[in-house]
């Protein structure tokens, strides 16, 4: 394709660069496509939570493989966003187990508090509401997973609790 | 040996076999989406599920290995109800539009869900939509009737060499997407029309204009490159609607480049010729046939009368067929010239006297694929011949054969090449001597005619690993492509492409970009040879020299030498120094008529029967699938009858067989001779800036330049501009321009420029063929500046 090629060096920054080194280091040589995921998961930590076009391409690039084989791994995981996010994102599980649970209850009371719908991000883009599928922890059905954290056995309190949390600042 | 049953039916196959392929082999038929026997298996549409006896569930038996004592049954309960399923949700999204599809009548999914399917369906819900990416001018897409088998995807992965289409999104939410919006480009991209199971894919200039069940099939040959690719032509009414490959394993297996399958775009385009014409006091007038050939015939006669039949010359372009060439050298020598020459493309012929009897690859098609190591010289592969570079591309991908090249552009052959040596237009000869050296370091000896010039250079890594590759391997090829024909050293190269097969025990691959080179060599249509390769007492003009003399007398058939050949320079000042000229011509041009004095319409090849011999040495014949239209025939019959309005012996042929028979037989005892060893002194060049004549893809013939739809692609665009890299445009100041001035002599033009860092310092690519490129010369010295 004729398409202008991408430095990835001016698109990812020196640590992103050796932690996915890191990482090709990882698999055999000749199969440092196999680091593709990894490699979203850093262009997207640099990028404030989300991946840009240019970034997916910037990854392929450096792992020499075509756009759009990374492309297809960065649609395909709904870990990947590929719009702007707030700081903090919100996964809640709707899936049967957290459906039976309550899960309707935690996204209705989640959606009150913030002000938003699922699938939208705050005014002051601190928060994103977001659905997703089994997280795998039926478990403690009803949960939501929080940046990297799992929160579990969700209530009404609970959720109250952990919002204040981040709005005091502490670490979750 | 493995021994299985299916549906009662004892079977002895192949350890490793699937089920599918088993039962395919038995003509036991299973239906399938996905499942292609020349792609991977995905084992994803699970159209192709079985029952195996003491397994739980139905298997996929396009993904299942056969194993001692299975017992398979495909029309059991168990099996049609599997199926059954299958296709009941392959159907859930499939919108009901076969009235309006392109592929109804010919639809893999029509045609399981008929027999596979049931009458009704349960789904009452909303349909999915997908939008349609636009793949550009070639390929037509519906993309709400996909039901995501990812043939096409891994088409592009695995024969194209190109991932360029990708299947983006999960679940129900994937779909067939090229990245951000871009178009196909791969040579190959038409393919996936053949492939895609319904009707997503589709073929855009053929949309709506037919019905599967209207056509009828006739057999064509392709005669744009040496391949010989094998043609299905799909006809109705005498109209030529399509052209769909056939499938011949040793050849073109089941593929046709996109140049094959939309040429046929050129048989409707305005500039075709219908009547005879000629030229009398400046104007052009339409007669008849007997006119015409008078005219013609009087007029060339009284040339050879009064100037000698030496100043008459015949030039033919690279796609007739073997009986064209036969009758038109025929004729020349019947007349008492040997002027007469095919190698419009090619610009040196200072060591003619040692050419093979014939173009050839050295070996069939189908030895390439276990090819392990093959030297690329001055070649585009895939511009020039797509399949042959498909063929390459399995080697690699199969066998691990290691490709390098040695041009003047680092060419993109996608697929992983071993060593890229890029150097200027005339350091190729020096770079191929650079392995020869390191082929004597090897043990080797060089030939005594090139051993001082291989001694005269230094070896580096490169050739090392080249010349390693090459002695090591034991089925490796070197190659000499389009770029080094139309280069001004080309004999040198040759020689010593020749000296280095030689000396590492490879075959030597000539590829002619001629189509139909072999045919023509065989036939005679060369100034030096005659019929069947044979010396000839006294040897004509070759087509440079017949342009620089300025004939009395010129006969053109099929082509227009300012745009077929590479040096338009030189053909150009031909046209206007020649006398009389006869053109036998498809088609009609400015040009044309600026330079002819007749022109004679003649048919195409899909218009003409005839027969061609592709680089393998493969005769292959083909009959006329649609008439000509108007008044125009088949430049065979033409030729026939200007052999008897000159009295010349031997041109009573009553069908085209008659001289088919004439030449088959006279060819039948060829003896291969290969290209001899020949001293040809190494031309240095002083020009500080050089063009590299790239081969364009959708510019090598008349009628590949008048397909509308092939004119439409990128690749057809990029071929107008003018790209080097931008160190050197720096040097000459227009790094920032979008066009630039080239000039050479007193020819000046304004030509779109492009930065391409595949181009080496100090040159230019500009691709032959185009109205760019019209009027400038290979060699000698150009200048770019700002306009």
């Amino acid at each position: 394709m004729s398409t202008k090629q991408i430095n990835p060096s001016n698109l990812l920054n020196t640590d992103s660069l050796a932690e996915l080194d890191s990482w090709i280091a990882k698999y055999p040589e000749g199969r440092q496509m196999s680091a593709v995921m990894a490699g979203l998961r850093i262009a997207q930590d640099q990028n404030g939570g989300w991946i840009s076009d240019e970034l997916i391409e910037a990854v392929a690039v450096y792992l020499d493989m075509e756009p759009i084989e990374a492309y297809e791994v960065a649609t395909f995981y709904s870990m990947y966003e590929r719009s702007p996010v707030g700081r903090h994102k919100i996964s809640i599980c709707t899936n049967i187990s957290c459906m039976l649970r309550g899960s309707d209850e935690v996204v209705s009371h989640l959606e009150n508090r913030l002000g938003i719908k699922l699938g939208e991000t705050t005014e002051d883009g601190r928060y994103t509401l977001k659905e997703v599928e089994c997280l795998g922890a039926c478990v403690n059905a009803p949960m939501m997973q929080v940046g990297r954290s799992y929160h579990e056995n969700l209530t009404p309190e609970l959720l109250d609790s952990i919002i204040e949390t981040i709005e005091s600042g502490g670490s979750l | 040996m493995i021994n299985i049953e299916i549906n009662g039916q004892a079977l002895e196959v192949p350890e490793g076999t699937m089920l599918l392929e088993a039962a395919d082999n038995a003509a036991i038929s299973i239906p399938r989406f996905c499942y292609h026997s020349k792609l991977s298996l995905a084992a994803s549409c699970r159209m192709c599920l079985v029952e195996v006896e003491k397994m739980g569930k139905p298997l996929p038996a396009c993904a299942t290995p056969v194993g001692e004592g299975m017992v398979v049954h495909t029309r059991s309960p168990k099996a049609i109800s599997a199926q059954r399923a299958v296709m009941e949700f392959l159907l859930i999204n499939h919108p009901l539009d076969c009235p309006i599809c392109d592929q109804g009548g010919e639809c893999e999914l029509q045609d399981v869900a008929v027999g596979f399917g049931n009458d009704t369906s349960e789904y009452a819900e909303e349909k999915r939509v997908v939008v349609d990416p636009d793949l550009g001018s070639l390929i037509s897409t519906d993309m709400n009737r996909c039901i995501q088998c990812t043939r096409c995807v891994r088409f592009g992965q695995e024969i194209a060499g190109q991932m360029e289409l990708g299947a983006p999104g999960r679940g129900e939410h994937m779909h067939i997407a090229t990245y951000l919006r871009g178009s196909v480009s791969s040579e190959l991209s038409g393919n996936v029309i053949d492939l895609c199971p319904v009707g997503a894919l589709t073929s855009k200039p053929f949309r709506f204009h037919a019905r599967s069940w209207e056509l009828t099939h006739h057999d064509g040959v392709s005669l744009h490159d040496g391949l010989g690719t094998n043609l299905r032509l799909d006809v109705r009414r005498d109209e030529l609607m399509r052209v769909v490959p056939r499938e011949n394993e040793s050849i073109n297996e089941c593929w046709i480049s996109d140049r094959d399958r939309y040429s046929y775009r050129a048989l409707k385009h305005a500039d075709r010729l219908t009547q005879p014409q000629i030229k009398r006091n400046g104007e052009w007038q339409t007669v008849g046939w007997d006119d015409a050939l008078t005219f013609a015939a009087e007029s060339l006669q009284k040339i050879a009368k009064q100037h000698g039949a030496e100043q008459l010359g015949a030039l033919a372009g690279g796609e007739s067929t073997n009986e064209e060439y036969y009758l038109l050298q025929k004729f020349m020598r019947g007349v008492g010239s040997s002027n007469i020459d095919y190698r419009l493309k090619q610009n040196d012929f200072s060591d003619s006297v040692s050419d093979p009897s014939f173009p050839s690859l050295g070996q069939t098609i189908a030895e390439l694929e276990k090819s392990d190591s093959v030297l690329l010289i001055g070649s585009d592969l895939r511009s020039e011949m797509p399949l042959i570079a498909h063929r390459l591309r399995k080697a690699v991908r199969h066998g691990r054969a290691k490709i390098s090249s040695i041009a003047s552009v680092d060419v993109d052959l996608h697929m992983k090449s071993s060593e890229q040596i890029v150097v200027a237009p005339g350091q190729i000869a020096n770079a191929l001597a650079a392995v020869a050296k390191s082929l004597t370091a090897l043990g080797a000896t060089a030939p005594a005619e090139y051993a001082s010039v291989i001694d005269a250079v230094e070896t580096n890594q490169q050739s090392e690993a080249i010349a390693k590759e090459l002695k090591e391997g034991s089925a490796t090829t070197v190659m000499v492509g389009a770029m080094a024909y139309a280069a001004s050293d080309f004999a040198q190269i040759r020689q010593l492409a020749a000296a280095i097969a030689e000396m590492s025990d490879s075959k030597l691959a000539l590829l002619d970009p001629a189509g139909n080179a072999v045919g023509a060599t065989m036939a005679g249509a060369v100034s030096h040879r005659g019929v069947a390769g044979q010396e000839i007492e006294k040897a004509g003009m070759d087509w440079r020299a017949m342009m620089a003399s300025g004939l009395k007398g010129l006969i053109l058939l099929n082509t227009e030498p300012e745009l077929d050949s590479a040096d338009s320079a030189t053909a150009l000042k031909g046209l206007e120094n020649s006398g009389f000229v006869v053109a036998l011509s498809a088609f009609d041009s400015e040009q044309m008529r600026q330079s002819a004095d007749v022109m004679l319409p003649i048919a195409t090849t899909f218009e003409s029967a005839g027969s061609a011999v592709n680089l393998e040495g493969t005769w292959q014949r083909f009959s006329a699938a649609v008439n000509p239209p108007g008044e125009a025939r088949p430049a065979w019959k033409i030729l026939r009858v200007m052999g008897n309005l000159f009295d010349i012996n031997g041109f009573e042929y009553l069908s085209v067989d008659d001289v088919y028979t004439e030449l088959q037989t006279a060819c039948e005892n060829i003896e291969y001779r290969p290209l001899s060893v020949a001293k040809v002194d190494s031309a240095s060049t002083t020009a500080t800036l050089q063009r590299i004549v790239a081969p364009s893809l959708y510019h090598n013939s008349g009628m590949v330049r008048r397909s509308d739809a092939l004119q439409a692609t990128e690749s057809a665009a990029a071929a107008h501009k003018l790209r080097l890299n931008s160190a050197t445009a720096t040097k000459l100041g227009v790094v920032d321009e979008g066009e630039v001035t080239l000039s050479q002599g007193a020819l000046s033009r304004n030509i779109k420029m492009e930065l391409d860092e595949s181009v080496t310092d100090g040159s230019f690519v500009l691709a032959a063929g185009t109205s760019e490129s019209m009027g400038f010369g290979v060699d000698g010295q150009f200048e770019i500046g700002k306009v």
